[in-house]
């Protein structure tokens, strides 16, 4: 009878001391009619969707001051602690006062990195708004204000989807970009690149923008020397096989960026295909002239490319006749990938400008093609023999039926069996 | 033992005979044939249906020992093998879509002597039991259709067995145990396969065979059914040997070189191997002899009052079935008189719904 007692006392002791529902934020019901009555949308309007606000933060925990107050002298006194509008230039140490504070960041998310402000002050625009240039980019330019959404949010500016696009809302306006003496055709070039593409087409999240390859709050633009190994991040094989080729001492030299980007561009990154290392288009003719020993290794190797994916081309389109005539082919058509597969490391293994290890992917490609094209035309050839068989079996049950048609007529006619009795 | 023949005693020949009918009676059985007789009228051609369905059952039986010889009934090799048997067997791929075809074209016989029994009104007295067994019997190929189309573990076979294993979870109060025994656990897996192997294989077949045996033997005790309300000996009547059994004989020559071509021109294809980790693919559907049910289940609502639709169409096809399995008994009246009208009528009613429906399942 007891414990049911001391139970109801130890609630009632802990309800007794439980802090009472928030009072209303005096910050949010200033704003807000501020703001209904200037028919404007502002912070009040805004902070709705913020993940501060949906982390239980308040105006206050940033700008200061008291929200409990209805009075605004009280409310936005400097004796409470209100700062107000930061100045451009205090910004990015403005959002480090907790962003760069692990114990107050472990409280809300734990996995957040806290050096972006160390990272910040590192990247150009750092270096250039402490050296007082207002017209870069601050915390605020990427993220927003006030409606700060998490990076994950598929509306928020930062979001992998939106980042190309939030970068150039400043790098593609010539305005803007015309003191620093930078092109602005970057995001128009990104959009016709197989990233892009990668990106908004097949919905690959993990294909490069801007920030892969320049970093976020450490912005920059990689250095000659560590362009391959910005593109390595992603492509290591074709990293490890161009730092071996005799290309990589050749493009260090390369003005205007080196490496990668001088067969492959920066930003407008396309589809590879042997157009470029033959023909018109071929970016090998840029530093080879047709007839050089160089020159005619590229189209060698051209050949080869080209001859295998004809070959596995061939062996596709019978495999894809006899599937259709009903023929099992899954098995060549497996085999078949295994073929691509060499195609990709014959493409791969161009990087080292080797023709000799260029070779084994493209011998190992071209057997794998003979072989599933002869399973194909062996399918093909084994459908007609069924068709020759079912022609033959059924001439076969003809003359059987026919025969004990002409049984029957006998039977029934000869008196010894009579048909209908 | 029963008549000698008229060869002298001492004649090899002769007296082999004679051994084996005093040890098999083999010539009562030749008597009982020689002595069948079929009634000659309009329906005659309907008489064929169930000796294709019973050819179909024995080109079934020898496609299905030969496919035995290969297949391996286990999650990691039953694709394998089955894809073994279609590419490295000589005539595997004969065997087996011959199988596939013939396994279908069972079922399609099976319905098409069912309805002919339904208008002919050949299940009336004495015939009720002929009736039941032949009702069995479609329900075990049925069967035989569900328990094998999941052998070959492939892909469409893999959801459509989840699909109809899901349909028998529904079944009011016993469902859920139904389907655990059916799957052998909770989900479609390891387990399924080798149930559903030994239902294909062993059960089915044993039980099917009783019923077949049983079957022939009250067709052979009642004789042919001949149209109600005349005579049987007002009917001109065949011999079954050997003027009836040459004419099916040539049927079965035919339907041998439907399924040939069908083989041939339209092999039975594998598809890809079962996925359980895979989406299902989309517009999954089991086999025809089973969309008309399946539509009519997507159709109805997911609730009907204060049903949940699709318990009250599995309650509605429960009751259906067991009206249907009924049939002769409400077929006749208090006083013997026969409601062929209204059997003809529910006939007529089912075999539209079944194709209109049918249709519509493929379509939509």
């Amino acid at each position: 009878m007891r414990a049911p007692a001391i139970i109801f006392l130890v609630y009632w002791s802990l309800s007794a001391g439980a802090p009472s529902a928030p009072a209303a934020d005096s910050c949010v019901t200033c704003h807000s009619a501020l703001e209904e009555a200037e028919g404007a949308k502002g912070p009040a309007a805004l902070i709705k969707n913020d993940v501060h606000i949906a982390h239980g933060l308040s105006c206050a925990d940033c700008h200061g001051g008291d929200r409990t107050s209805d009075n605004p002298d009280v409310s936005m006194s400097k004796a409470k602690g209100f700062k107000g509008k930061p100045a451009r230039t205090a910004i990015p140490k403005f959002c480090a006062s907790c962003h760069s504070k692990p114990d107050v960041m472990r409280k809300f998310a734990p996995a957040e990195r806290v050096d972006q402000y160390e990272l910040y002050q590192t990247s150009i625009h750092g270096k250039r708004l402490a050296a007082g240039d207002t017209n870069v980019a601050t915390c605020i330019d990427c993220h927003s204000v006030h409606d700060i959404r998490p990076v994950k949010d598929g509306m928020s500016p930062v979001h992998p989807l939106h980042v190309a696009e939030t970068c150039a809302r400043c790098h593609s306006d010539k305005r803007k970009m015309a003191p620093y003496k930078i092109p602005t055709n970057q995001f128009e070039e990104y959009r016709t690149s197989v990233h892009w593409e990668a990106m908004t087409k097949r919905g690959d999240l993990s294909a490069p923008s801007c920030a892969s390859c320049h970093g976020n709050h450490g912005a920059k633009p990689p250095q000659v020397e560590s362009v391959a190994a910005v593109c390595g991040t992603c492509h290591v094989t074709f990293e490890e096989l161009y730092e071996k080729s005799v290309h990589k001492a050749v493009f260090s030299g390369v003005g205007g960026g080196g490496g990668c980007i001088v067969c492959h561009s920066n930003h407008a990154i396309h589809q590879p295909s042997t157009a470029m290392l033959v023909g018109p288009n071929a970016v090998c003719s840029g530093c080879h002239d047709a007839g050089t020993a160089p020159a005619q290794t590229a189209a060698q190797m051209a050949a080869w490319i080209d001859g295998l994916d004809g070959a596995l081309k061939q062996s596709e389109t019978v495999l894809a006749r006899a599937e259709e005539y009903g023929m099992e082919v899954s098995e060549a058509q497996v085999r078949l990938i295994d073929g691509r597969e060499n195609l990709v490391k014959s493409r791969l293994a161009l990087h080292a400008i080797d023709p000799g290890e260029m070779r084994k992917p493209i011998d190992a490609g071209m057997a794998i093609a003979k072989e599933t094209l002869a399973a194909g035309q062996a399918a093909l050839r084994e459908k007609d023999f069924r068709r020759w068989g079912l022609a033959l079996s059924v001439i076969l049950i003809g003359i059987a039926i026919l025969a004990i048609r002409f049984l029957i007529r006998r039977v029934e006619t000869n008196g010894k069996q009579q048909g209908p009795l | 033992m029963t008549e000698r023949t008229n060869l002298p005693a001492t004649d090899p020949k002769n007296k082999t005979l004679d051994w084996l009918d005093e040890r098999t009676g083999w010539r009562m059985v030749r008597d009982m044939a020689d002595h069948k007789v079929v009634p000659i009228h309009a329906g005659t051609a309907w008489y064929y249906f169930g000796g294709i369905t019973l050819f179909l059952l024995g080109i079934q039986v020898i496609t299905g020992v030969l496919l035995l010889l290969y297949y391996r009934p286990s999650v990691a090799e039953a694709f394998d093998s089955v894809r073994f048997i279609m590419t490295r067997v000589e005539f595997g791929w004969l065997i087996r879509s011959i199988h596939s075809w013939s396994a279908n074209l069972l079922i399609l016989a099976a319905f098409v002597h069912m309805f002919s029994v339904v208008f002919t009104h050949a299940y009336r007295r004495p015939r009720e039991l002929t009736w039941l067994t032949g009702i069995a019997l479609l329900g075990l190929m049925l069967g035989f259709g569900f328990s094998g189309y999941l052998l070959p573990w492939n892909q469409i076979s893999y959801f459509a067995t989840k699909v109809g294993t899901d349909m028998a979870a529904s079944v009011p109060i016993a469902g859920p145990a139904i389907a655990r025994f059916l799957r052998g656990g909770e989900e479609v897996g390891a387990a399924t396969l080798t149930r559903f192997f030994a239902f294909h294989v062993m059960i089915l077949p044993l039980v099917t065979f009783g019923l077949v045996g049983l079957h022939l033997l009250l067709v052979q005790f009642h004789g042919m059914s001949t149209p109600s309300g005349v005579p049987p000996s007002q009917l001109a009547q065949m011999k079954f040997f050997p003027n009836f059994f040459l004419r099916e004989l040539v049927i079965w020559y035919g339907v041998l070189a439907v399924l040939g071509t069908l083989a041939a021109i339209f092999p039975w294809e594998l598809g890809l191997k079962a996925d359980p980790f895979a989406s299902a693919p989309a517009g999954i559907r089991p086999e025809w002899y089973f969309l008309a049910e399946f539509y009519t289940l997507k159709l109805i609502p997911s609730h009907v009052w204060f049903f949940e639709g699709e318990l009250l169409g599995l309650l509605g096809f429960g009751l259906l079935a067991a009206g249907w399995v009924a049939l002769p008994f409400w077929a006749t009246g208090r006083n013997g008189d026969q409601r062929t009208r209204l059997v003809t009528g529910a006939g007529v009613f089912l075999i539209c719904y079944l194709a209109t429906f049918t249709i519509l399942g493929y379509l939509k």
